[in-house]
């Protein structure tokens, strides 16, 4: 083989791998990707039923209800919509009413969102990223909701925000 | 008075490396060996100060003074001391001052340990590290300052978030900061060599020992970080897809590559070019893990409280050093002599089917995780990008590469013989085989995937083992002379082997902990049992107890395994008062690499508990696989050859450094 052809061998074996990364990943993406949605958006939007997503908001006060073996009901609201969630397991450590939340899974027919997933990643403001933006885009942010875990620490915390 | 010391230190540090980015570079442009040699006094300098500047906030930490922001918000006076110190990293500004340390030290080592370097390649390295450590110094100075006071000192401390007080966290940050800086040595070389537009053998065998010592930190490290996610997050989970995990696999997967392609560099004078690109992509995308991590752009526990500048100002970092590093790439790669020839299907050709993949793995991930980002910024739609996505793409990319992992040892360097190598395979062959076939007879009607990736899994382990069989024609030959030719290999040999076999050995532990893992969840009152994989657990009880800073409610599980008493188990949530935040400790029994896991959940009104137990088979090898890689990667620096300091050999100097052109 001389010099060219070793050289396109290996081009050419480097583009099929490529190739075949790029469809990989163009597959992936198209069925596995999930949106974030607020109540509001989720209303908006119309999602059917079965379709996964992540709704995000704050926990309703008051709205939380444990069932049997370890069923819990609660519901999600962004200020202007709410949404009920069934969920199933163990909550995390931080999920607490009032405050922020991030649940994954789909609504089912009769439009509660049942929730698969309660996710329990918060910042130091108790505040998950995403439900934050969210809020603030619909004009539903209170500074108050980042000054909960310590109101003598705000000062020095606003200096850092 | 110490945390002005401290930072009047940094201060210095960042003139020195002002001094070491400038003057070492005029030297070698002038050909005075005086100047170039200021970038050796300046680097041990710089190492000094920032050893003062980093105890200084050590010593703030153990003293507990709150008149300084950054104590008052992250510690408490009542926390025990260790975590008091590690402490220290575990927020931004301190975070930010070990990875300076870190950078200091390895440009200190280059400097005291570069002594048979050629002159001015020394200086240049030095004075690509000196930048760095500029921009670095100057990020810390403007944006996170360590060393800021309060005007009224109060008494007490916020306290330090409590998932980071543990033991894991002592240890992760430095091992993986280890590793993503240690990538800047490997940067700073291949810069140099651009800017000084040779490079030959020579260099490859100074970069591969830096390369392979970072490599096997970010090993360790990211092992480290994941063990610590499963038994203190309490999901029992180990990996994510977690964009700040990812952005710590990225490193490794371009670290790993470079390993390799710094090989054929080594020993057959090709792939340079293509070694330099690895080299500055490996560390270019350690920048961007801190960019990701520290900018705030994503949320985890990463993610110490944020900031706006200091994310512009980490991303003009970004932009000045990768953008200008594949600029001068771009430039002066063409001034780089071709190497050596090749057949595709020979040493090389394998080494270049490793990097191959590993890059285009590395793709999917840098993809996945930076696509959410760039989507919102265009259209502000969120979408998550989950751990579906990367075992669609990023699974199938590592079957071929597994597959072709044990052959690459067996071909031989410029011209392989594949039927050969495959012949020599057989063993390993047959044993995947019979691993498949016994596993699918055992789990009938189970998934048929497993049965396949263990099988996979063995043949990459049992490849590792034949290559050293064959190497020592252990079967063949008396048992004594295989023996005598055992000890006669080159470590490096022993390490690639160990290091392959821990791949295949990290995957029989992931394919059996999602596959056969088994789970219950529920409420359980005092008395009650639950029944998992066999094993009985009851809660006998609830007790209260109080920490140095925190209550905890303990359970304790008897576990019994066909009517045998084993161990007692005891899982506790804890409370810290101060961050109003609680932690799940989860309580693991081993069982050779199989582990029960337990953790609680709340409690409700009559008082009973919620449970989540699971039995977790193999689990362990998920991370003995990694410590298997990271022991292969010091056997092969300890090799002869390769060892720090080690003289030349006497007949290269005077052949090996003629310039490119």
């Amino acid at each position: 083989m001389t010099r060219k052809q070793r050289r396109l061998t290996m081009i050419g074996g480097s583009l099929a791998v490529l190739a075949i990364a790029a469809a990989l990943v163009l597959n992936a993406m198209r069925d596995s990707i999930v949106f974030f949605s607020t109540p509001t958006m989720a209303a908006e939007k119309q999602i059917p039923p079965g379709k996964r997503f992540r709704l995000g908001g704050l926990v309703q006060p008051g709205s939380l209800v444990r069932g049997d073996n370890l069923a819990v009901n609660f519901s999600v609201a962004d200020g202007r919509a709410t949404l009920p969630v069934a969920y199933k397991g163990i909550l995390p450590d931080l999920f607490r009413e009032g405050q922020g939340v991030v649940t994954e899974g789909a609504l089912d027919a009769s439009g509660v969102f049942r929730a698969d997933t309660v996710l329990a990643k918060h910042d130091e403001t108790y505040m998950p990223k995403d439900v934050a933006d969210a809020l603030k885009k619909q004009g539903h942010w209170k500074d108050d909701y980042g000054a909960k875990p310590g109101a003598a620490a705000a000062a020095v915390q606003g200096a850092s925000k | 008075m110490i945390a002005e010391a401290g930072h009047y230190a940094l201060v210095l540090a960042l003139g020195l490396a002002l001094i070491q980015s400038t003057v070492p570079l005029l030297g070698a442009r002038w050909g005075d060996h005086a100047l170039m040699n200021v970038a050796r006094s300046t680097a041990l300098a710089q190492l000094l100060f920032v050893a003062v500047s980093f105890t200084a906030l050590t010593m703030l930490y153990v003293m507990s003074d709150f008149s300084v922001v950054n104590v008052f918000e992250n510690s408490h006076s009542m926390k025990p001391l260790l975590y008091k110190i590690t402490g220290v990293w575990g927020n931004h500004e301190g975070s930010m001052l070990l990875w300076v340390s870190i950078l200091a030290l390895f440009g200190g080592l280059v400097a005291a340990f570069g002594n048979n370097l050629p002159l001015s390649l020394r200086a240049h390295v030095l004075a690509v590290q000196g930048w760095i450590a500029a921009a670095f110094y100057l990020f810390i100075l403007v944006t996170s300052n360590p060393f800021l006071r309060i005007a009224s000192p109060p008494i007490e401390g916020r306290d330090l978030n409590p998932v980071l007080q543990d033991i894991g966290l002592a240890v992760h940050p430095p091992m993986l900061y280890l590793g993503y800086v240690g990538f800047s040595i490997s940067f700073s070389f291949a810069v140099a060599a651009l800017i000084e537009g040779r490079i030959d053998a020579a260099w490859a065998r100074w970069v591969r020992p830096w390369t392979l010592m970072a490599w096997i930190f970010l090993t360790l490290g990211i092992a480290m970080g994941s063990y610590w996610a499963y038994y203190e997050l309490g999901w029992g989970g180990w990996w994510f897809w977690d964009p700040v995990e990812n952005a710590s696999l990225m490193p490794w997967l371009a670290g790993t590559a470079l390993l390799h392609s710094a090989v054929v560099m080594e020993k057959r004078n090709a792939l340079k070019v293509w070694t330099i690109l690895l080299s500055i992509l490996t560390f270019s995308l350690s920048l961007l893990g801190t960019f990701l991590v520290r900018s705030g752009v994503l949320t985890s526990v990463h993610a110490f409280a944020t900031d706006p500048a200091r994310g512009v100002f980490i991303l003009l970092i970004l932009c000045i050093f990768i953008g200008g590093s594949l600029l001068l790439y771009a430039w002066r790669a063409s001034a780089l002599k071709q190497g050596g020839l090749f057949a595709p299907i020979s040493r090389e050709g394998a080494l270049v089917l490793n990097n191959l993949f590993l890059t285009t793995a590395c793709a999917t991930v840098f993809i996945g995780t930076l696509y959410p980002l760039a989507l919102e910024v265009v259209t502000g739609d969120k979408i998550s990008v989950g751990a579906p996505f990367f075992n669609l793409t990023f699974g199938p990319l590592f079957v071929p590469l597994m597959v072709a992992m044990p052959f690459a040892p067996l071909l031989a360097w410029k011209r392989g013989d594949l039927l050969g190598a495959a012949q020599r395979l057989t063993a390993a062959g047959i044993a995947a085989l019979f691993a498949i076939a016994v596993l699918w007879a055992w789990t009938w009607g189970g998934s048929t995937f497993a049965p396949l990736a263990i099988g996979l899994a063995v043949f990459v382990i049992a490849g590792a083992l034949s290559d050293l069989a064959e190497r020592t024609a252990l079967f063949r030959a008396p048992l004594a002379a295989a023996m005598a030719r055992a000890r006669g290999l080159p470590r490096a040999t022993w390490g690639t082997a160990f290091a392959h076999a821990g791949v295949g050995i990290a995957l029989i532990g992931i394919v059996c902990e999602t596959t056969w893992n088994s789970e219950y969840i529920g409420s359980m009152k005092p008395n009650d049992v639950a029944n998992v994989a066999g094993y009985q657990l009851k809660l006998d009880g609830v007790t209260q107890r109080q920490g140095p800073n925190f209550r905890e409610m303990i359970a304790q599980f008897t576990v019994r395994l066909d009517g045998e008493t084993l161990q007692v188990m005891t899982p506790s949530k804890r409370n810290f008062t101060t961050r109003e935040s609680s932690t799940t400790e989860a309580a693991l029994l081993t069982r050779g690499a199989s582990q029960l896991y337990v953790s609680l959940g709340e409690t409700n009104a009559e008082g009973a508990i919620a449970v989540r137990i699971f039995h977790k088979p193999l689990v362990l090898l998920i991370w003995w696989g990694p410590v298997l890689m990271a022991f292969g990667g010091l056997l092969s620096l300890s090799d002869r050859r390769l060892r720090v300091g080690a003289p030349k050999p006497a007949k290269k100097p005077a052949r090996a450094l003629q310039p490119a052109e």
